[in-house]
């Protein structure tokens, strides 16, 4: 018997029609859990290099995390992979919400599409009953409108849908796939979804899901219970409120965005507003909030409520999580209010709330500069909201202008010319990036942004404090009952890192130091997107109820198979290193590796050579970024540098000294 | 005419406090699992989350007693705007519906208020306190068991007829042996 796994995927090829349920290598999960690290690795092994994003021979892969629907708080998360349209490297993506646990009780760890649908379809997943549908009646239907559709077209409501809109129907390269209160949005899976032509998934399960040592499992989660409303009633002091607590950044409760308002910029990541947050602002902020969120919800088996459902007068309700009520708000230099009701049209059209915003504040950018002019913009309207609308529109729809904006701004400015590249200033390997513009460098950061192959920096840090505390006592407080290091040596880094002077940035934390920060961070991050869990409740926030020490347990416990916490970390950096091996394998090289030009003001080429040499080093990685031979046999990895020899990416002798 | 204690088990229903989560269902399964938290499947849970987000519909509902037959007719009721789906407040474990039955078997599924836990579980795990557990001691009348009894052989009679009845009895209870 398998345990926490359901041991089978489903093989579904697009094109034929045919359908198998597939059971998995039980090896696999000892090397790469689950979710993405087994994704991975079927993207390794089955979809060459050489590949076109959109060819029939891209898979586009839906994953339960290992611990999905078992009781583990926070496991919830469906990761998806494919190659990325946009940055042309893997692109994945995870959602929270309750696909996932419901895929596992269908009796499937993954869903792998192959093909290409000659007609708009949805599939059907009911237990071991695997449709193919007609979707011909939902084509150009928004994304939540089509969850319910399904729904009530199959009868029952406990059916889970994930779908796209128009945009991803349209291939937009910021299609999103929208699940109820969640999203996968990042890098264009929605527009491979899309081009593989379903439209949605529908998926309903009633079989058991077993663990293998229950009593032990269930200690762990108990534990795991306990300690988040005590960690959420106990805030950390002196971090501001959004990541104080637990979860994803509380944005549907919290009221006060002083910070995010007056730190990130507005328009197309260009202008810092000093003195925004007034009182009158903030007044009729918190007006528009309440009057809106009618409800803070979940996702599956989860106590935090990071979520809302969002009701704005006059047009259909819609759920939202997170940053995307600002993300409109300042692209447009607009109102909350505007940030509500664009969010809406955004959702049904199933956008990324991060790359979508900026690239209509860069075609508006370019309109200003000349370099668009009114023969790119016929009839687009003179306030900035109604040009908001008029972009989107035409965008999802890949319509005159939209259809050059569609690709996102890094593709767009290569295509329009004439000094638009220019305008292209925030994005990273062609991906648009938070709205951030700092004066000093950040060596922790500096390597998060340049090396993090999710390409998203929420997606890198966490549990390591973003900011030294001012005085010995706070930080003594802090790291008194800070168990979650996984050694000793990263307390003394945050006692000694300070706001001025000496052990301050951009010298401190040392390289060293900063590399060890970075490496923890990230690997927390993959154990997560390999569990299927939340990163809020574990590699996000500080302090959280999941750490490196406590997990080994968990999963050893879940699945039966003993791991502890040194095999536990050796884990994580084999799936680093695979999706570093997929990316380099399509091209990706140390030059790639960096954050926008502007990021800081303040920059230090020397020392960023050496954060970035480091790095490489403590991953194993040789100077170009490339995985050596050592380090990929010490992870089990000798496909890959055999791989690697063929293609002339390694050179037998070369790569002896690297490491 | 003698009194009897009797002890009231009562989860109380909080729906503004529901965040949707499903943890009560998840873990009522598991709980109830043989073993102990072996396997995990909501389908098997005696509790049931009734959850239209976009109508803002958030209902737990406990799995009462079995019933062999439906109702005559259904309800459906609306509060304060929002529309519940048909029979969404009844317990029964009923043939009209899917709910409360054991996905394979069809095996009727009823909250035990998890007999042998000082607190149910899905009270426990719903740390929102949407689901609040009480207990309380109530002093009843034994004679009232009889004469719900003799209410309910009355409607019986009045049904089928005496005969059938003493018959039915007759049979069931050689069966009982
Ligand atoms: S912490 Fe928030 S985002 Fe994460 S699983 Fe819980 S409700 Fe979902
Ligand atoms: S555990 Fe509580 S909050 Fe979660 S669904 Fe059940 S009743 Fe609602
Ligand atoms: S009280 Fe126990 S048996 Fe009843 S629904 Fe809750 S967890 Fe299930």
């Amino acid at each position: 018997m398998r345990y926490a796994e359901t041991g089978y995927n489903l093989e579904i090829d697009l094109s034929s029609g045919n359908i198998e349920r597939v059971e998995s290598d039980p090896g696999l999960t000892e090397l790469y859990l689950g979710g993405l690290g087994t994704n991975a690795k079927l993207l390794w092994d089955r979809v060459p290099p050489e590949t076109e994003p959109f060819s029939p021979d891209n898979l586009l892969i839906f994953s339960a995390g290992l611990l999905c629907g078992t009781p583990a708080p926070g496991a919830n998360r469906t990761i998806i992979s494919t190659y990325s349209p946009q940055t042309l490297f893997m692109a994945f993506s995870m959602m929270g919400g309750f696909f996932a646990p419901e895929l596992k009780y269908a009796g499937y760890d993954k869903v792998i599409f192959r093909g290409k649908s000659p007609e708009l379809v949805y599939v059907w997943i009911n237990n071991d009953k695997v449709e193919l549908r007609d979707a011909s009646h939902l084509q150009g239907k928004g994304a939540v409108e089509t969850e319910t559709l399904i729904r009530q077209e199959l009868g029952d409501p406990n059916v889970q849908v994930a779908a796209i809109g128009l945009a991803g129907e349209n291939r937009v390269y910021m299609a999103s796939i929208e699940h109820g209160r969640s999203s996968a949005s990042r890098l264009g899976i929605g527009a491979v979804m899309g081009d593989k032509k379903i439209k949605a998934i529908a998926v309903r399960g009633t079989k058991d899901l077993n663990i293998a040592r229950p009593a032990e499992f269930m200690e762990i989660c108990n534990e795991v219970m306990e300690y988040i409303p005590e960690r959420d009633g106990n805030p950390v002091p002196g971090v501001m409120p959004i990541l104080a607590g637990l979860g994803s950044p509380k944005e549907m409760l919290i009221h006060d965005e002083k910070w995010h308002t007056e730190n990130f910029m507005w328009g197309n990541a260009r202008t810092r507003q000093k003195n925004y947050w007034t009182k009158d602002v903030e007044e009729k902020w918190k007006e528009t909030q309440e009057s809106v969120r009618t409800r803070l919800i979940s996702c599956y088996n989860c106590p935090m409520k990071c979520g809302a459902i969002v009701s704005v007068p006059g047009i259909s309700r819609y759920m939202m999580k997170c940053f995307s009520k600002l993300t409109y708000t300042m692209a447009a230099y607009s109102d909350l209010d505007f940030g509500f009701r664009i969010a809406q049209r955004a959702t049904e059209y199933g956008v990324d709330g991060f790359s979508m915003p900026q690239v209509m504040a860069f075609a508006l950018e370019l309109y200003e500069a000349g370099i668009l002019t009114d023969d790119d913009f016929p009839g687009m309207p003179s306030d900035n909201e109604g040009r908001f609308y008029w972009l989107l529109d035409r965008i999802v729809r890949r319509e005159g202008i939209g259809d050059v904006l569609a690709d996102g701004v890094y593709w767009a400015a290569r295509k329009i010319g004439n000094g638009a590249e220019e305008y292209d200033h925030n994005t990273i390997k062609k991906h648009e990036q938070l709205p951030l513009k700092l004066s000093m460098l950040n060596p922790i950061y500096f390597l998060m942004w340049a090396t993090g192959e999710k390409i998203n920096i929420t997606q890198i840090e966490g549990n390591f404090p973003q900011a030294p505390f001012p005085t010995m006592e706070e930080k003594e407080a802090f790291v008194k009952d800070w168990i979650h290091v996984p050694d000793e040596k990263f307390k003394d880094y945050f006692l000694k890192w300070e706001l001025r002077g000496e052990n301050s940035f951009p010298y401190y934390p040392t390289p060293e130091a900063t590399c060890d920060i970075v490496d923890w961070q990230e690997t927390m991050h993959y154990i997560d997107d390999s569990l299927g869990m939340c990163a809020g409740l574990s590699s996000f926030p500080l302090k959280p109820p999941y750490h490196i020490h406590n997990f080994p347990k968990l999963i050893s416990a879940a699945t039966g198979i003993d791991i502890d916490k040194d095999e536990l970390w050796k884990i994580a950096k084999r799936n680093r290193t695979l999706i570093r091996a997929i990316n380099v394998r399509k091209g990706l090289r140390r030059a790639d590796d960096k954050p926008p030009e502007n990021h800081w003001k303040k920059r230090f080429p020397e020392l960023e050579e050496q954060l970035l040499n480091a790095y490489y080093n403590l991953k194993g990685f040789n100077e170009d970024g490339v995985p050596t031979k050592e380090s990929l046999h010490d992870l089990n990895m000798d496909y890959i540098s055999e791989d690697f020899e063929k293609r002339g990416i390694l050179k037998d002798e070369q790569s002896d000294e690297e490491s | 005419m003698s009194k009897v204690m009797k002890k009231v088990k009562t989860i109380k229903i909080d729906l503004e406090k529901c965040n949707g989560c499903r943890a009560c269902e998840l873990i009522c399964s598991a709980y109830h699992a043989e073993p102990k938290y072996s396997s995990n499947n909501p389908a098997r849970s005696r509790i049931r989350m009734i959850r239209e987000p976009l109508q803002d519909v958030y209902l737990p509902v406990y799995a009462g007693e079995y019933t062999p037959a439906e109702c005559m007719g259904r309800d459906k009721y609306v509060i304060d705007g929002k529309e519940y789906e048909e029979c969404a407040f009844c317990r029964a474990s009923c043939p009209s519906r899917d709910a409360f039955k054991e996905p394979d078997s069809g095996l009727p599924l009823k909250c035990d208020m998890c007999e042998d836990e000082e607190v149910p579980l899905c009270v426990k795990w719903c740390i929102h306190d949407a689901l609040t557990y009480e207990e309380r001691e109530e002093e009843v009348e034994e004679e009232v068991m009889v004469e719900e009894i003799e209410t309910g052989l009355k409607s019986l009679v009045d049904k089928y007829g005496f005969e059938n009845l003493v018959d039915t009895v007759a049979r069931l209870s050689q069966k009982e042996k």
